[in-house]
């Protein structure tokens, strides 16, 4: 006998005696613990992914100029004559004012990773015969790519926004018939035009972005827009994807601006991500009550199979409480045992699985990176768990009169 | 131990099972009775005389109803679960007529298994627990002397009734009890086994100064004791210097 303590040995003992019970339950809470980190890295992989491909070449947060209103009718009292209807005005390319101002004060706002200004509105873009209508976004890289990670989008060329630099979609530089270094024009709807030059390829996630985004300096957007000096809308990334609406929240209470976030224009992801989590949540609260019941029911038996034993051990000094020990030691190891096994069953999971579960693109749903900070957290929640599971028949254990149970 | 006082020391002890339900039923209606250190008692009786109760109020598995007991000097009359529990890890003994071993543990484990129970911590966080190693040493010397040194290792399913009585002894030896409480210990076994065993227990008593109560049916065995305690209909019928056991 080791020095693991009186009831950590007897503990252990107890289960190796139960060879049967004790294999099939660890087997059941290697499942179900096995179910949990499979479903959560498969969901972990698909949510992720999705979220990719929906803010890939999106701000998480924009600030935007008001929407312009019909003014109401100066000096128009309560008998002033009303208007059966209003027609909505056009909304004209509209502008922030004091744009400096309100960038250090959203780049000072709790949550906020980066900001930078954006100039942009729709242009034709022209080479040869071609044309095609495209979105011109001028801005400011070396702010831009902290805000949208163009780094990880490059096909081709470099990241670079010199006077009469662009970046542009693989696919707009396929419709012009254009390539890396070409030139081609660019027409303004203001009817101004200018000349750049193709630096890099990206490729943002979906064709049809690759088809209307031309990135090019802030200078250049804003004289071909005619609005020199002027930004249409401030950019932010933030730091935790999820939490872009509270940000939004507190920028639209410090600025008089509109404010958007990539959870409010792609509402329906995000309450599918939310609903999804909430289904997943509720299938391993599940898993973990079934699991639950599966130790506390075993023990329940064990307690009732080892009266005798109880008995004994009781009689030759064993108290209540190291009698409720013994089995509360026994709902922990099997919990720990069978998040261990699951653990393995999991990855075992995960990598068949990888191999099945594929995105549009083919590449696999998931990483293979195991978080093992999960499994750790999982191990010790098994553990709380399996005491938990065993306090009822822990205590049935320590009420057990000696007598009694030396009697049979 | 305070001088004189006897071991243990029952006055007016009462036993009622179910009490204040309707099939209440007293089954020790004031049992008086001193054991001294050392002592080698007989307890015999028809069945449902309520020996095994006694033995167990003595033996602290259960407590009386009424009436008062010391053990060592102590009144453990009104002692709780717990203290009853340490009164027990520390004086006494048991040894059972069946299924007394555990089954997985073998038979130098079982003997060891009271050394390893500890119940205080000092102020240190080291357990009372002695030590494996010691425990470990002293069971194999118990296991040694019932004459089982080739047995350590087995599991007491791999022991005939005999082999596991001495295990038994061995385990109700360990700690050096004052006390050993034995519930028909050779009630199962054949008439030789039971003589070997009842000698082993005669030794002990002999050489270590262990007083033993052996509750028995078997009027051989008791005419072998020192005193012979008769309990009838839950009174002390008989209770008598035996001088034919001591020889």
């Amino acid at each position: 006998m080791t020095a693991l303590g009186f009831e950590l040995t007897v503990a252990l003992r107890f289960l190796r005696e139960g060879r049967m019970q004790t294999a099939l339950i660890i087997g059941g809470a290697a499942i179900g613990v096995g179910v949990i980190l499979f479903i959560t890295a498969v969901l972990t992989g698909v949510q992720s992914d999705l979220i990719r491909r929906v803010t890939g070449a999106q701000p998480h947060v924009i600030i935007k100029p008001p929407d312009e209103l019909v003014a109401p009718l100066l000096g128009g009292g309560a008998d002033a004559s009303r208007l059966p209807s209003v027609q909505a005005r056009p909304q004209r390319l509209t502008t922030i004012d004091g744009w400096q101002a309100m960038a250090r004060m959203a780049e000072a706002t709790e949550g906020v990773l980066a900001v930078a200004p954006v100039a942009s509105g729709s242009a034709l873009a022209i080479k040869g015969d071609a044309s095609r209508s495209v979105l011109v976004l001028g801005t400011n890289l070396e702010r831009y790519r902290r805000v949208v990670r163009l780094d990880d989008k490059i096909k081709s060329g470099v990241l670079q926004l010199e006077p009469g630099d662009a970046l542009i979609g693989v696919e707009l530089a396929h419709d012009l018939g254009a390539v890396l270094g070409d030139r081609f024009r660019v027409q303004s709807a203001q009817g101004a035009s200018a000349l750049f030059r193709i630096r890099a390829l990206l490729d943002l996630g979906s064709r049809d972005l690759n088809r209307r985004y031309v990135y090019t300096d802030l200078r250049a957007a804003q004289s071909l827009l005619g609005i020199p000096g002027r930004i249409t809308s401030i950019d932010l990334s933030v730091r935790e994807l999820m939490s872009a609406d509270e940000v939004a929240g507190r920028l639209r209470a410090q600025s008089g601006q509109l404010i958007e976030s990539w959870i409010q224009n792609n509402n329906f992801i995000f309450t599918a991500i939310s609903n999804q989590d909430i289904m997943t949540l509720l299938i391993k609260v599940f898993i973990t009550i079934v699991v639950a019941l599966g130790i506390a029911s075993v023990l329940v038996v064990s307690v009732v199979q080892k009266r005798k034993e109880i008995g004994i051990l009781r009689a030759v000094g064993a108290t209540r409480r190291q009698m409720m020990h013994v089995f509360l030691l026994q709902g922990a190891v099997v919990g720990v045992g069978g998040a261990v096994l699951g653990s393995g069953l999991g990855m075992l999971l995960v990598v068949i699985f990888s191999h099945v579960l594929r995105n549009a693109e083919g590449k696999a749903l998931f990483s293979l990176q195991f978080d093992y900070r999960l499994i750790g957290v999982v191990v010790v929640s098994a553990a709380v768990l399996g005491l938990l599971a065993a306090v009822l028949p822990a205590r049935n254990a320590a009420r057990l009169d000696p007598a009694q149970a030396i009697r049979g | 131990m305070t001088a004189g006082e006897p071991l243990v020391n029952l006055q007016g002890l009462r036993k009622t099972y179910n009490a204040g339900l309707p099939n209440a039923e007293e089954v020790l209606h004031g049992i008086d009775l001193t054991i001294q250190p050392g002592e080698f008692t007989a307890l015999i009786g028809p069945s449902g005389s309520g020996k095994s109760t006694l033995l167990n109020i003595i033996g602290l598995l259960e407590s009386g109803s009424g009436g008062s007991y010391r053990l060592d000097g102590r009144d453990v009359t009104t002692f709780n679960d717990d203290e009853r529990t340490h009164a027990r890890h520390a004086s006494l003994g048991f040894i059972f007529q069946f299924h007394h071993l555990l089954p997985a543990f073998t038979a130098l484990e079982n003997v060891m298994l009271p050394g390893l129970i500890g119940h205080q911590r000092d102020n240190r966080g080291k357990s009372n627990a002695q030590s494996a190693v010691d425990m470990r040493a002293r069971a194999a010397e118990l296991l040694d002397a019932v004459g089982l040194k080739e047995a350590y290792a087995k599991k007491p399913g791999e022991l005939s009734g005999g082999m596991q009585q001495r295990v038994a002894i061995a385990r109700a030896l360990v700690r050096d009890p004052q006390l050993v409480l034995a519930d028909e210990p050779t009630g199962n076994l054949d008439t030789l086994t039971s003589d070997n065993i009842f000698e082993l227990l005669r030794r002990f008593n002999r050489e270590s100064g262990t007083a033993l109560l052996i509750v028995t049916h078997d009027p051989r065995l008791a005419a072998r004791c020192d005193r012979i305690v008769e309990l009838v209909d839950g009174r002390i019928a008989t209770d008598r210097a035996n001088k034919m056991g001591a020889a």
